[in-house]
């Protein structure tokens, strides 16, 4: 039982450390989504707010940390 | 042959360098039930968890088959970016000083320390009690493996060069630690972690948007432009949270 906790605790703690930055991700990926669902011709623009979106959250989420 | 290097090379060097990192941990808390309790419980821990990491490869690996791709590509793109920039994080706040490094002489000393303890307390069950610790630090730190081989070839044909990269770092970590007969300190885990959160980052980006339908100008390279793009951002972050060491939490 007690390994068992251990890995499940393992297996959630690989993707989720900072709960914040977890939800960022999250919402730029659902960003991203929604633009690709309402314009599937423009999907440099899905791909553009992927990569800008990601970015953004990692350089907040470390300035946060800061403080 | 470029075209190659550039489509199998992100994904060997990311599971061999992550493969390194958590290998090393592992074979710290193995050496330390070696230390304490000889060869036998710490070896045959060690084997019964990389018997249960490969029956996960072998059970999880083909069940994706039956995933249509882009839900594939999706999912796993999400989970690498979860995974991948939480490394990165780790890794920029460890570089600035923010939280401390990790101590591989440290956590050999602590997991030595707690089986001798158990040494004192209870004498009989230590071998059974000895095993277990290294089965688990085996099955736990190779958790993040397996994670890593199966979303690096679930994208594509990329099983063998993503299998071929751990291997060859598991490989390369035990012979050194059956050399060294000590914890491998000397390992620079945080550059390293800041590589592969970089790498994983990339793939995360570029198979999340596969996912969404985005087609990358540049294919396959575009991985390579979104790792130089994660390493630009990463030093920026270093630079501008960066502590004077005297400050940095212990």
């Amino acid at each position: 039982m007690n390994i068992v906790s251990a890995i499940l605790k393992e297996l959630l703690g690989l993707f989720v450390d900072d709960g914040l930055l977890a939800l960022e991700i999250v919402a730029v990926v659902a960003v991203a989504a929604i633009v690709s669902w309402q314009f599937p011709e423009r999907s440099l623009v899905t791909g553009a707010i992927l990569v800008v979106g990601c970015l953004g959250a990692l350089l907040l989420n470390v300035r946060r940390a800061r403080r | 042959m470029f075209s190659d290097w550039t489509h199998f090379g992100p994904a060997l060097t990311a599971t061999f360098l992550a493969s390194l990192v958590e290998a090393v941990e592992a074979l710290t808390i193995v050496l330390a039930v070696a230390t304490v309790r000889g060869w036998k419980p710490a070896g045959l821990g060690a084997i019964a968890g990389l018997l249960v990491l490969t029956l996960i490869v072998v059970l999880l690996g083909p069940l994706l088959n039956y995933v249509p791709l882009h839900l594939l590509q999706l999912t796993i793109g999400i989970l690498l970016l979860l995974f991948g920039m939480r490394w990165l994080r780790k890794a920029i706040l460890r570089s600035a000083g923010i939280i401390a490094l990790h101590d591989e002489t440290k956590l050999f000393a602590a997991e030595t320390a707690e089986l001798r303890e158990q040494e004192r307390l209870q004498e009989q069950k230590l071998d059974w009690i000895a095993g277990i610790a290294s089965f688990k630090a085996v099955l736990l730190e190779g958790l993040e493996v397996v994670f890593i081989v199966i979303a690096l070839s679930a994208g594509g044909d990329l099983l063998f060069p993503s299998a071929l990269g751990a291997i060859a770092a598991c490989v390369l970590v035990a012979i050194l630690g059956f050399v060294v007969r000590g914890p491998l300190a000397r390992v620079p885990e945080n550059t390293l972690k800041f590589a592969v959160g970089i790498m994983l980052s990339a793939f995360g980006i570029f198979w999340t948007g596969e996912g969404l339908g985005v087609d990358w100008p540049g294919a396959d390279f575009a991985i390579v432009v979104f790792a130089a793009l994660f390493l630009l951002v990463a030093v920026t972050a270093v630079a501008m949270v960066k502590r004077p060491v005297a400050e940095a939490h212990v």
